[in-house]
Protein backbone atom coordinates (compact mmCIF):
# COMPACT_ATOMS: atom_id res chain seq x y z
CA UNK A 1 0.00 0.00 0.00
CA UNK A 2 1.24 3.36 -0.64
CA UNK A 3 0.44 6.30 0.75
CA UNK A 4 -2.21 8.44 -0.85
CA UNK A 5 -2.64 11.65 0.98
CA UNK A 6 -2.44 14.33 -1.53
CA UNK A 7 -1.74 17.79 -0.78
CA UNK A 8 -4.41 18.91 -3.35
CA UNK A 9 -6.80 16.88 -1.54
CA UNK A 10 -5.67 18.60 1.95
CA UNK A 11 -8.11 21.90 1.62
CA UNK A 12 -11.00 18.88 2.41
CA UNK A 13 -9.26 18.65 5.24
CA UNK A 14 -8.86 22.66 6.55
CA UNK A 15 -11.33 22.81 9.43
CA UNK A 16 -10.83 19.71 11.23
CA UNK A 17 -6.81 20.68 11.07
CA UNK A 18 -7.52 23.69 12.24
CA UNK A 19 -9.50 22.76 15.12
CA UNK A 20 -6.90 20.26 15.89
CA UNK A 21 -3.95 22.36 15.89
CA UNK A 22 -5.89 25.22 17.46
CA UNK A 23 -7.00 23.41 20.37
CA UNK A 24 -3.18 22.38 20.89
CA UNK A 25 -2.59 26.09 20.86
CA UNK A 26 -5.11 26.48 23.96
CA UNK A 27 -3.95 23.90 26.03
CA UNK A 28 -0.74 25.49 25.69
CA UNK A 29 -1.90 28.95 26.44
CA UNK A 30 -3.94 27.68 29.00
CA UNK A 31 -1.59 26.10 30.72
CA UNK A 32 0.98 28.83 30.04
CA UNK A 33 -1.22 31.28 31.39
CA UNK A 34 -2.61 29.15 34.03
CA UNK A 35 -6.68 30.85 35.75
CA UNK A 36 -6.41 33.75 33.75
CA UNK A 37 -6.31 32.11 30.77
CA UNK A 38 -10.64 31.79 30.41
CA UNK A 39 -11.23 34.54 29.43
CA UNK A 40 -8.61 34.64 25.96
CA UNK A 41 -9.26 30.84 25.57
CA UNK A 42 -13.01 31.21 25.23
CA UNK A 43 -12.65 34.41 22.74
CA UNK A 44 -10.04 31.82 20.32
CA UNK A 45 -12.44 28.99 20.99
CA UNK A 46 -15.45 31.18 19.56
CA UNK A 47 -12.87 32.38 16.45
CA UNK A 48 -11.93 28.88 15.49
CA UNK A 49 -15.29 27.48 15.85
CA UNK A 50 -16.75 30.24 13.65
CA UNK A 51 -13.80 29.85 11.25
CA UNK A 52 -14.59 26.28 10.92
CA UNK A 53 -17.99 27.59 9.77
CA UNK A 54 -16.72 29.66 7.03
CA UNK A 55 -14.58 27.37 6.26
CA UNK A 56 -17.45 25.03 5.66
CA UNK A 57 -20.08 27.13 4.29
CA UNK A 58 -17.63 29.31 1.93
CA UNK A 59 -15.21 26.01 0.95
CA UNK A 60 -15.20 23.44 -2.21
CA UNK A 61 -18.72 21.65 -2.94
CA UNK A 62 -16.39 19.04 -4.19
CA UNK A 63 -16.82 15.22 -3.00
CA UNK A 64 -13.36 13.80 -1.79
CA UNK A 65 -12.09 10.65 0.15
CA UNK A 66 -8.64 11.25 2.62
CA UNK A 67 -6.69 8.92 4.20
CA UNK A 68 -7.14 5.76 2.56
CA UNK A 69 -10.66 5.94 2.29
CA UNK A 70 -11.14 6.93 6.27
CA UNK A 71 -12.81 10.30 5.90
CA UNK A 72 -14.98 11.53 3.31
CA UNK A 73 -15.91 14.95 2.67
CA UNK A 74 -19.51 15.39 1.03
CA UNK A 75 -22.02 17.65 0.89
CA UNK A 76 -24.18 15.33 3.38
CA UNK A 77 -20.64 15.53 6.06
CA UNK A 78 -20.53 19.35 5.71
CA UNK A 79 -24.18 20.53 6.28
CA UNK A 80 -24.18 18.02 9.64
CA UNK A 81 -20.82 19.78 10.29
CA UNK A 82 -22.05 23.40 9.92
CA UNK A 83 -24.94 22.27 11.93
CA UNK A 84 -22.97 20.70 14.68
CA UNK A 85 -20.62 23.74 14.47
CA UNK A 86 -23.51 26.07 15.01
CA UNK A 87 -24.65 24.16 18.07
CA UNK A 88 -21.30 24.30 19.83
CA UNK A 89 -20.46 27.80 19.42
CA UNK A 90 -23.92 28.63 20.93
CA UNK A 91 -22.68 26.43 23.76
CA UNK A 92 -19.41 28.13 24.98
CA UNK A 93 -21.08 32.06 23.69
CA UNK A 94 -23.79 30.81 26.26
CA UNK A 95 -21.76 29.06 28.51
CA UNK A 96 -19.22 32.13 29.81
CA UNK A 97 -21.74 33.72 32.46
CA UNK A 98 -23.22 30.62 33.43
CA UNK A 99 -19.51 29.40 34.37
CA UNK A 100 -18.16 32.35 35.98
CA UNK A 101 -21.54 32.45 38.29
CA UNK A 102 -20.65 28.85 39.09
CA UNK A 103 -17.25 29.55 39.67
CA UNK A 104 -15.73 26.50 36.94
CA UNK A 105 -14.25 29.60 34.82
CA UNK A 106 -11.39 27.19 33.83
CA UNK A 107 -9.77 27.29 30.28
CA UNK A 108 -10.41 23.70 30.52
CA UNK A 109 -13.53 23.75 29.88
CA UNK A 110 -13.73 25.16 26.09
CA UNK A 111 -10.94 23.16 25.37
CA UNK A 112 -12.85 20.12 26.11
CA UNK A 113 -16.11 21.16 24.20
CA UNK A 114 -13.28 22.35 21.20
CA UNK A 115 -12.09 18.48 21.76
CA UNK A 116 -15.43 16.93 21.38
CA UNK A 117 -16.81 19.01 18.14
CA UNK A 118 -13.38 17.93 16.65
CA UNK A 119 -14.65 14.35 17.15
CA UNK A 120 -18.20 14.74 16.17
CA UNK A 121 -16.58 16.03 13.03
CA UNK A 122 -14.51 13.12 12.15
CA UNK A 123 -17.75 11.41 13.04
CA UNK A 124 -19.67 13.34 10.80
CA UNK A 125 -16.92 12.41 7.92
CA UNK A 126 -16.32 8.79 9.33
CA UNK A 127 -15.83 6.23 6.17
CA UNK A 128 -15.07 2.81 7.91
CA UNK A 129 -15.17 1.46 10.74
CA UNK A 130 -12.34 2.62 12.64
CA UNK A 131 -12.54 5.93 11.77
CA UNK A 132 -16.32 5.79 13.34
CA UNK A 133 -14.86 4.14 16.59
CA UNK A 134 -12.08 6.76 17.18
CA UNK A 135 -14.33 9.25 16.14
CA UNK A 136 -17.24 8.52 18.63
CA UNK A 137 -14.81 8.07 21.13
CA UNK A 138 -12.84 11.50 20.58
CA UNK A 139 -16.22 12.94 20.91
CA UNK A 140 -17.69 10.87 23.94
CA UNK A 141 -14.32 10.98 26.56
CA UNK A 142 -14.54 14.31 26.35
CA UNK A 143 -18.39 14.78 26.70
CA UNK A 144 -17.84 12.48 30.13
CA UNK A 145 -15.32 15.00 31.39
CA UNK A 146 -17.59 18.10 30.77
CA UNK A 147 -20.88 16.13 32.49
CA UNK A 148 -19.18 16.02 35.57
CA UNK A 149 -17.27 19.27 35.09
CA UNK A 150 -19.28 21.01 38.35
CA UNK A 151 -16.99 18.22 40.28
CA UNK A 152 -17.97 19.99 43.44
CA UNK A 153 -21.01 19.29 43.23
CA UNK A 154 -23.07 15.55 43.90
CA UNK A 155 -25.30 15.75 40.51
CA UNK A 156 -23.46 16.69 38.28
CA UNK A 157 -20.46 14.05 39.28
CA UNK A 158 -23.54 11.73 39.13
CA UNK A 159 -24.30 12.81 36.28
CA UNK A 160 -20.81 12.28 34.80
CA UNK A 161 -20.17 8.91 36.38
CA UNK A 162 -23.91 7.50 34.89
CA UNK A 163 -22.70 8.84 31.30
CA UNK A 164 -19.10 7.31 31.32
CA UNK A 165 -20.83 3.67 32.60
CA UNK A 166 -23.83 3.79 29.98
CA UNK A 167 -21.25 5.64 27.46
CA UNK A 168 -18.69 2.77 27.86
CA UNK A 169 -21.54 -0.07 27.30
CA UNK A 170 -22.52 1.38 24.63
CA UNK A 171 -19.12 2.20 23.03
CA UNK A 172 -18.69 -1.65 23.81
CA UNK A 173 -21.60 -2.86 22.31
CA UNK A 174 -20.84 -0.68 19.04
CA UNK A 175 -16.97 -2.36 19.26
CA UNK A 176 -18.02 -5.49 19.21
CA UNK A 177 -20.84 -5.20 16.32
CA UNK A 178 -17.84 -3.25 14.53
CA UNK A 179 -15.64 -6.36 14.75
CA UNK A 180 -18.25 -8.59 13.65
CA UNK A 181 -18.81 -6.59 10.35
CA UNK A 182 -15.13 -6.59 9.90
CA UNK A 183 -15.10 -10.29 9.97
CA UNK A 184 -17.69 -11.18 7.80
CA UNK A 185 -16.95 -8.35 5.65
CA UNK A 186 -13.88 -8.47 5.49
CA UNK A 187 -12.97 -4.99 4.93
CA UNK A 188 -13.65 -1.90 7.49
CA UNK A 189 -14.42 0.35 4.63
CA UNK A 190 -18.55 0.88 4.43
CA UNK A 191 -17.91 0.67 0.39
CA UNK A 192 -16.45 -2.46 1.05
CA UNK A 193 -19.04 -3.67 3.63
CA UNK A 194 -21.43 -2.72 0.65
CA UNK A 195 -20.43 -4.70 -2.02
CA UNK A 196 -19.59 -7.79 0.59
CA UNK A 197 -23.05 -8.34 2.36
CA UNK A 198 -25.89 -8.44 -0.29
CA UNK A 199 -29.19 -10.71 -0.80
CA UNK A 200 -29.13 -12.60 2.44
CA UNK A 201 -26.11 -11.27 4.94
CA UNK A 202 -24.54 -13.98 6.91
CA UNK A 203 -26.06 -14.38 10.54
CA UNK A 204 -22.53 -12.76 12.18
CA UNK A 205 -23.03 -9.61 9.34
CA UNK A 206 -26.89 -9.25 10.51
CA UNK A 207 -25.32 -9.34 14.10
CA UNK A 208 -22.86 -7.03 13.99
CA UNK A 209 -25.32 -4.46 12.33
CA UNK A 210 -27.70 -4.84 15.39
CA UNK A 211 -25.05 -4.19 17.54
CA UNK A 212 -23.40 -1.01 15.84
CA UNK A 213 -27.26 0.56 15.49
CA UNK A 214 -27.92 -0.40 19.42
CA UNK A 215 -24.68 1.37 20.41
CA UNK A 216 -25.38 4.17 17.61
CA UNK A 217 -28.87 4.59 19.59
CA UNK A 218 -27.64 5.24 22.78
CA UNK A 219 -25.36 8.04 21.53
CA UNK A 220 -28.49 9.48 19.77
CA UNK A 221 -30.91 8.61 23.18
CA UNK A 222 -32.97 6.92 21.22
CA UNK A 223 -35.79 4.50 23.67
CA UNK A 224 -34.85 1.50 24.57
CA UNK A 225 -31.53 3.13 25.28
CA UNK A 226 -32.19 6.52 26.31
CA UNK A 227 -32.08 5.59 30.15
CA UNK A 228 -29.23 7.70 30.85
CA UNK A 229 -30.66 10.72 29.36
CA UNK A 230 -33.23 12.01 32.06
CA UNK A 231 -30.39 11.91 34.43
CA UNK A 232 -27.55 13.39 32.74
CA UNK A 233 -29.33 16.64 30.98
CA UNK A 234 -30.65 17.24 34.69
CA UNK A 235 -27.86 16.38 36.88
CA UNK A 236 -24.95 17.93 34.28
CA UNK A 237 -24.71 21.89 34.27
CA UNK A 238 -27.11 23.36 31.98
CA UNK A 239 -24.61 24.94 29.10
CA UNK A 240 -23.22 21.16 28.85
CA UNK A 241 -26.64 20.32 28.89
CA UNK A 242 -27.49 22.05 25.78
CA UNK A 243 -24.08 20.78 24.23
CA UNK A 244 -25.55 17.53 24.83
CA UNK A 245 -28.77 18.11 23.36
CA UNK A 246 -27.47 20.21 20.01
CA UNK A 247 -24.29 19.57 18.76
CA UNK A 248 -23.81 15.76 20.07
CA UNK A 249 -27.01 14.67 18.33
CA UNK A 250 -26.37 16.44 15.22
CA UNK A 251 -23.34 14.04 15.09
CA UNK A 252 -24.79 11.07 15.98
CA UNK A 253 -27.69 11.31 13.35
CA UNK A 254 -25.27 11.79 10.80
CA UNK A 255 -22.83 8.58 11.39
CA UNK A 256 -26.28 6.69 11.93
CA UNK A 257 -27.66 7.71 8.61
CA UNK A 258 -24.04 7.38 6.97
CA UNK A 259 -23.35 4.19 8.21
CA UNK A 260 -26.94 2.35 6.89
CA UNK A 261 -27.25 4.47 4.02
CA UNK A 262 -23.54 3.95 2.35
CA UNK A 263 -22.56 0.62 4.24
CA UNK A 264 -25.86 -1.40 4.14
CA UNK A 265 -27.53 -0.06 0.87
CA UNK A 266 -28.65 -3.42 -0.09
CA UNK A 267 -30.31 -4.85 2.90
CA UNK A 268 -32.18 -1.72 3.88
CA UNK A 269 -35.63 -4.72 4.85
CA UNK A 270 -32.96 -5.75 7.60
CA UNK A 271 -31.82 -2.33 9.64
CA UNK A 272 -35.63 -0.86 8.37
CA UNK A 273 -36.63 -2.72 11.59
CA UNK A 274 -34.46 -1.81 13.87
CA UNK A 275 -34.91 1.65 12.98
CA UNK A 276 -38.44 1.54 13.06
CA UNK A 277 -38.39 -0.07 16.03
CA UNK A 278 -36.47 2.92 17.77
CA UNK A 279 -38.16 5.32 16.32
CA UNK A 280 -42.01 4.63 17.36
CA UNK A 281 -40.86 3.88 20.51
CA UNK A 282 -38.85 6.74 21.20
CA UNK A 283 -41.58 8.56 19.70
CA UNK A 284 -44.35 7.37 22.38
CA UNK A 285 -41.68 7.31 25.06
CA UNK A 286 -40.95 10.93 24.59
CA UNK A 287 -45.02 11.78 24.17
CA UNK A 288 -46.21 9.83 27.09
CA UNK A 289 -42.74 10.24 29.52
CA UNK A 290 -42.42 13.97 29.56
CA UNK A 291 -46.14 14.61 30.57
CA UNK A 292 -45.18 13.94 34.53
CA UNK A 293 -42.05 16.08 34.36
CA UNK A 294 -41.67 18.90 36.52
CA UNK A 295 -38.29 19.74 35.96
CA UNK A 296 -37.64 21.46 32.90
CA UNK A 297 -34.47 20.03 31.74
CA UNK A 298 -35.40 16.28 32.42
CA UNK A 299 -38.84 17.60 29.79
CA UNK A 300 -36.34 18.24 27.44
CA UNK A 301 -34.64 15.23 27.84
CA UNK A 302 -38.06 13.44 27.24
CA UNK A 303 -38.42 15.82 24.36
CA UNK A 304 -35.16 15.32 22.69
CA UNK A 305 -35.59 11.57 22.73
CA UNK A 306 -38.78 11.66 21.35
CA UNK A 307 -37.70 14.65 18.30
CA UNK A 308 -35.00 11.47 17.38
CA UNK A 309 -37.87 9.36 17.07
CA UNK A 310 -39.36 11.63 14.84
CA UNK A 311 -36.25 12.42 12.69
CA UNK A 312 -35.22 8.22 12.71
CA UNK A 313 -38.78 8.20 11.04
CA UNK A 314 -37.30 10.04 7.93
CA UNK A 315 -34.19 7.40 8.01
CA UNK A 316 -36.43 4.55 8.05
CA UNK A 317 -37.84 5.04 4.68
CA UNK A 318 -34.71 4.49 3.44
CA UNK A 319 -34.80 6.95 0.40
CA UNK A 320 -32.82 10.19 -0.78
CA UNK A 321 -36.23 12.36 0.67
CA UNK A 322 -35.75 10.56 3.79
CA UNK A 323 -32.47 11.46 4.63
CA UNK A 324 -33.15 14.81 2.84
CA UNK A 325 -36.18 14.63 5.94
CA UNK A 326 -33.79 13.90 8.61
CA UNK A 327 -31.49 16.61 7.23
CA UNK A 328 -34.04 19.55 7.79
CA UNK A 329 -35.03 18.03 10.79
CA UNK A 330 -32.04 18.27 12.41
CA UNK A 331 -31.40 21.87 11.23
CA UNK A 332 -34.83 22.62 12.98
CA UNK A 333 -34.28 20.61 16.12
CA UNK A 334 -30.57 22.11 16.52
CA UNK A 335 -32.51 25.60 16.71
CA UNK A 336 -35.28 24.55 18.57
CA UNK A 337 -32.95 23.39 21.02
CA UNK A 338 -30.45 25.73 21.55
CA UNK A 339 -33.39 28.58 21.66
CA UNK A 340 -34.99 26.70 24.99
CA UNK A 341 -32.05 25.99 26.24
CA UNK A 342 -30.78 29.72 25.75
CA UNK A 343 -34.10 30.30 27.79
CA UNK A 344 -33.54 27.93 30.20
CA UNK A 345 -30.21 29.32 31.13
CA UNK A 346 -32.41 32.87 31.39
CA UNK A 347 -34.28 31.53 34.38
CA UNK A 348 -32.22 32.82 37.12
CA UNK A 349 -34.11 34.15 40.60
CA UNK A 350 -31.83 36.61 42.91
CA UNK A 351 -28.54 34.86 41.27
CA UNK A 352 -29.66 31.14 41.56
CA UNK A 353 -30.66 29.01 38.95
CA UNK A 354 -33.89 27.88 39.00
CA UNK A 355 -35.28 25.27 36.34
CA UNK A 356 -38.69 23.84 36.98
CA UNK A 357 -42.12 24.79 35.10
CA UNK A 358 -43.95 26.75 38.02
CA UNK A 359 -41.13 29.21 38.25
CA UNK A 360 -41.66 30.04 34.58
CA UNK A 361 -45.69 31.00 36.13
CA UNK A 362 -47.03 34.09 34.37
CA UNK A 363 -43.65 35.04 32.60
CA UNK A 364 -45.46 37.00 29.99
CA UNK A 365 -45.79 39.10 32.78
CA UNK A 366 -42.67 40.11 34.03
CA UNK A 367 -40.65 39.83 30.92
CA UNK A 368 -43.10 39.33 28.13
CA UNK A 369 -40.65 39.09 24.84
CA UNK A 370 -38.48 36.00 26.63
CA UNK A 371 -42.19 34.65 27.25
CA UNK A 372 -43.19 35.61 23.63
CA UNK A 373 -40.08 33.99 22.28
CA UNK A 374 -40.36 30.57 24.91
CA UNK A 375 -44.11 30.18 23.71
CA UNK A 376 -43.27 30.15 19.77
CA UNK A 377 -40.21 27.85 20.05
CA UNK A 378 -42.87 25.88 22.68
CA UNK A 379 -45.31 25.83 19.53
CA UNK A 380 -42.85 24.86 17.21
CA UNK A 381 -41.62 22.04 19.11
CA UNK A 382 -44.88 20.88 19.18
CA UNK A 383 -45.21 21.08 15.00
CA UNK A 384 -47.66 23.58 14.50
CA UNK A 385 -47.62 25.39 11.56
CA UNK A 386 -46.07 27.97 10.00
CA UNK A 387 -43.52 27.48 12.97
CA UNK A 388 -40.01 25.50 11.53
CA UNK A 389 -40.61 22.43 14.03
CA UNK A 390 -43.87 22.13 11.76
CA UNK A 391 -41.72 21.79 7.93
CA UNK A 392 -39.09 19.30 10.11
CA UNK A 393 -41.90 16.71 10.62
CA UNK A 394 -43.78 17.24 7.16
CA UNK A 395 -40.48 16.43 5.55
CA UNK A 396 -39.78 13.20 7.17
CA UNK A 397 -43.52 12.03 7.29
CA UNK A 398 -43.98 12.91 3.72
CA UNK A 399 -40.71 10.51 3.45
CA UNK A 400 -42.57 7.85 5.26
CA UNK A 401 -45.65 7.88 3.39
CA UNK A 402 -43.72 7.72 0.22
CA UNK A 403 -41.87 4.51 1.12
CA UNK A 404 -45.19 3.35 1.96
CA UNK A 405 -44.45 3.37 5.42
CA UNK A 406 -48.19 4.21 6.26
CA UNK A 407 -48.40 3.30 10.01
CA UNK A 408 -45.36 4.60 10.78
CA UNK A 409 -46.72 7.92 9.54
CA UNK A 410 -49.42 7.24 11.40
CA UNK A 411 -47.79 6.85 14.85
CA UNK A 412 -45.83 9.93 14.71
CA UNK A 413 -48.40 12.04 14.08
CA UNK A 414 -50.27 10.57 17.15
CA UNK A 415 -47.00 10.98 18.97
CA UNK A 416 -46.87 14.32 18.04
CA UNK A 417 -50.22 15.06 19.08
CA UNK A 418 -49.73 13.62 22.25
CA UNK A 419 -46.88 15.20 23.00
CA UNK A 420 -47.91 18.99 21.69
CA UNK A 421 -50.08 17.98 25.38
CA UNK A 422 -47.10 19.39 27.60
CA UNK A 423 -45.35 21.73 25.21
CA UNK A 424 -48.69 23.50 25.13
CA UNK A 425 -48.98 23.09 28.84
CA UNK A 426 -45.70 25.42 29.46
CA UNK A 427 -47.35 27.84 26.92
CA UNK A 428 -49.99 28.13 29.55
CA UNK A 429 -48.35 28.43 32.77
CA UNK A 430 -46.46 31.09 31.01
CA UNK A 431 -49.04 33.24 29.94
CA UNK A 432 -52.25 32.36 32.52
CA UNK A 433 -50.92 31.27 35.31
CA UNK A 434 -50.12 33.96 38.55
CA UNK A 435 -46.32 35.43 38.32
CA UNK A 436 -43.74 33.40 40.07
CA UNK A 437 -41.01 35.90 41.05
CA UNK A 438 -39.75 37.74 38.15
CA UNK A 439 -36.32 36.49 37.02
CA UNK A 440 -33.26 38.54 36.50
CA UNK A 441 -31.94 40.00 33.32
CA UNK A 442 -29.92 37.26 30.91
CA UNK A 443 -26.76 38.09 29.78
CA UNK A 444 -26.66 39.32 25.77
CA UNK A 445 -25.19 36.16 24.55
CA UNK A 446 -28.07 34.04 25.77
CA UNK A 447 -30.48 37.02 24.88
CA UNK A 448 -28.87 37.01 21.22
CA UNK A 449 -28.91 32.85 21.18
CA UNK A 450 -33.09 32.68 22.47
CA UNK A 451 -33.67 35.72 20.01
CA UNK A 452 -32.37 34.44 16.61
CA UNK A 453 -33.13 30.66 17.09
CA UNK A 454 -36.59 31.72 17.35
CA UNK A 455 -36.68 34.29 14.62
CA UNK A 456 -35.44 31.21 12.69
CA UNK A 457 -38.03 29.28 13.25
CA UNK A 458 -40.75 32.17 12.67
CA UNK A 459 -39.40 32.99 9.58
CA UNK A 460 -38.44 29.37 8.17
CA UNK A 461 -41.63 29.46 5.96
CA UNK A 462 -40.95 32.73 4.25
CA UNK A 463 -37.56 31.38 2.58
CA UNK A 464 -37.33 27.62 2.87
CA UNK A 465 -34.79 27.66 0.20
CA UNK A 466 -31.53 27.61 1.20
CA UNK A 467 -31.93 24.93 4.17
CA UNK A 468 -33.96 22.96 1.99
CA UNK A 469 -31.59 22.94 -0.92
CA UNK A 470 -28.77 22.45 1.76
CA UNK A 471 -30.49 19.44 2.94
CA UNK A 472 -30.91 17.88 -0.81
CA UNK A 473 -27.57 18.39 -1.87
CA UNK A 474 -26.49 16.15 1.01
CA UNK A 475 -28.90 13.49 1.16
CA UNK A 476 -27.77 13.32 -2.91
CA UNK A 477 -24.24 12.97 -2.15
CA UNK A 478 -25.16 9.60 0.56
CA UNK A 479 -26.51 7.74 -2.81
CA UNK B 1 -8.24 -30.91 16.83
CA UNK B 2 -7.58 -27.65 15.81
CA UNK B 3 -8.07 -24.46 17.37
CA UNK B 4 -10.33 -22.37 14.31
CA UNK B 5 -11.87 -19.05 14.12
CA UNK B 6 -15.42 -20.66 15.32
CA UNK B 7 -13.84 -21.42 18.68
CA UNK B 8 -12.40 -17.81 19.30
CA UNK B 9 -15.45 -16.11 17.76
CA UNK B 10 -17.69 -18.75 21.08
CA UNK B 11 -14.86 -17.62 23.32
CA UNK B 12 -15.98 -13.81 22.78
CA UNK B 13 -19.22 -14.03 22.49
CA UNK B 14 -18.92 -15.58 26.12
CA UNK B 15 -16.54 -12.48 26.94
CA UNK B 16 -18.80 -9.95 25.83
CA UNK B 17 -22.06 -11.47 27.10
CA UNK B 18 -20.43 -11.85 30.69
CA UNK B 19 -19.43 -8.42 30.24
CA UNK B 20 -22.68 -6.93 29.09
CA UNK B 21 -23.93 -9.50 32.33
CA UNK B 22 -21.53 -7.31 34.80
CA UNK B 23 -22.52 -3.99 34.04
CA UNK B 24 -26.61 -4.61 33.77
CA UNK B 25 -26.66 -6.90 36.88
CA UNK B 26 -23.66 -6.05 39.09
CA UNK B 27 -25.62 -4.20 42.30
CA UNK B 28 -22.08 -3.53 44.53
CA UNK B 29 -19.62 -1.65 43.22
CA UNK B 30 -18.92 0.52 40.37
CA UNK B 31 -15.36 -0.95 39.71
CA UNK B 32 -16.50 -4.12 39.23
CA UNK B 33 -18.45 -2.00 36.22
CA UNK B 34 -15.19 -1.13 35.18
CA UNK B 35 -13.85 -3.99 34.72
CA UNK B 36 -16.73 -5.37 32.94
CA UNK B 37 -16.39 -2.77 30.26
CA UNK B 38 -13.16 -3.87 30.43
CA UNK B 39 -14.27 -7.70 29.55
CA UNK B 40 -15.87 -6.21 26.38
CA UNK B 41 -13.43 -4.30 24.88
CA UNK B 42 -11.22 -7.68 25.33
CA UNK B 43 -13.64 -9.76 24.12
CA UNK B 44 -13.50 -7.47 20.91
CA UNK B 45 -10.32 -7.14 20.68
CA UNK B 46 -9.58 -11.50 20.58
CA UNK B 47 -12.03 -10.90 17.64
CA UNK B 48 -10.65 -8.83 15.31
CA UNK B 49 -7.54 -10.04 15.91
CA UNK B 50 -8.99 -13.53 15.38
CA UNK B 51 -10.76 -12.00 12.19
CA UNK B 52 -7.70 -10.81 10.77
CA UNK B 53 -5.98 -13.94 11.31
CA UNK B 54 -8.09 -15.74 9.59
CA UNK B 55 -8.52 -13.62 6.38
CA UNK B 56 -4.99 -12.97 6.31
CA UNK B 57 -5.49 -8.76 6.66
CA UNK B 58 -3.86 -6.72 9.19
CA UNK B 59 -6.40 -3.95 9.14
CA UNK B 60 -7.62 -6.27 12.36
CA UNK B 61 -5.14 -6.04 13.98
CA UNK B 62 -4.45 -2.44 13.50
CA UNK B 63 -8.08 -1.46 15.10
CA UNK B 64 -6.79 -3.93 17.91
CA UNK B 65 -4.05 -1.48 18.68
CA UNK B 66 -6.66 1.31 18.27
CA UNK B 67 -8.84 -0.15 21.03
CA UNK B 68 -6.54 -0.91 23.23
CA UNK B 69 -5.31 2.96 23.22
CA UNK B 70 -8.52 4.17 23.42
CA UNK B 71 -9.12 1.66 26.07
CA UNK B 72 -6.38 2.85 28.25
CA UNK B 73 -7.77 6.72 27.71
CA UNK B 74 -11.14 5.56 28.54
CA UNK B 75 -10.45 3.64 31.78
CA UNK B 76 -8.36 6.60 33.31
CA UNK B 77 -11.22 9.32 32.49
CA UNK B 78 -13.62 6.57 34.23
CA UNK B 79 -11.27 6.73 37.39
CA UNK B 80 -10.94 10.28 37.25
CA UNK B 81 -14.94 11.16 37.03
CA UNK B 82 -14.85 7.98 40.01
CA UNK B 83 -12.80 9.65 42.40
CA UNK B 84 -14.60 13.10 42.14
CA UNK B 85 -17.86 11.02 42.70
CA UNK B 86 -16.61 9.70 45.84
CA UNK B 87 -14.94 12.52 47.13
CA UNK B 88 -18.65 14.04 46.66
CA UNK B 89 -20.65 11.18 48.08
CA UNK B 90 -18.17 9.02 50.36
CA UNK B 91 -19.17 5.70 48.27
CA UNK B 92 -18.83 3.83 45.26
CA UNK B 93 -21.98 1.45 45.86
CA UNK B 94 -24.32 1.06 42.85
CA UNK B 95 -27.38 1.40 44.40
CA UNK B 96 -26.21 4.87 46.27
CA UNK B 97 -26.21 6.36 42.79
CA UNK B 98 -29.48 7.79 42.87
CA UNK B 99 -30.01 11.37 43.42
CA UNK B 100 -31.03 11.92 39.93
CA UNK B 101 -34.27 9.62 39.02
CA UNK B 102 -37.95 9.89 38.54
Amino acid sequence: MTMSFSYALAHHFLPEAILAVGVLALILLGAWRGARAFALVNELTVGLLTLAIVILMLGGKTEAELFEGAFIDDAFARFMKVLTLVGSLATVLMSVDYLRRAKLAKFEFPVLVLLSTLGMMLLASANNLIALYLGLELMSLALYVVAAFDRDDARASEAGLKYFVLGALSSGMMLYGASLLYGFAGTVSFDGIAKAITGAPPLGATFGLVFVLAGLAFKISAAPFHMWTPDVYEGAPTPVTAFFASATKMAAIAITARIVETAFPSVTSQWRQIVIFLSVASMLLGAFAAIGQNNIKRLMAYSSIGHMGFALVGLAAGSEAGVRGVAIYMAMYLAMTLGVFAAILAMRVDGRCVETIPDLAGLSRTNGVTAFFLAMLMFSLAGIPPLGGFFAKYYVFLAAVDAELYPLAVLGVLASAIAAYYYLRIVKVIYFDEPAPAFDAAPISVRAVLAVSTVFMLGFWLYPAPIVEAASAAAKSLF
Amino acid sequence: MTIGLTHYLVVTAILFTLGVAGIILNRKNIIVILMSVELILLAVTINLVAFSNALGDLTGQAFALFVLTVAAAETAIGLAILVAYYRNRGTIAVEDINILKG
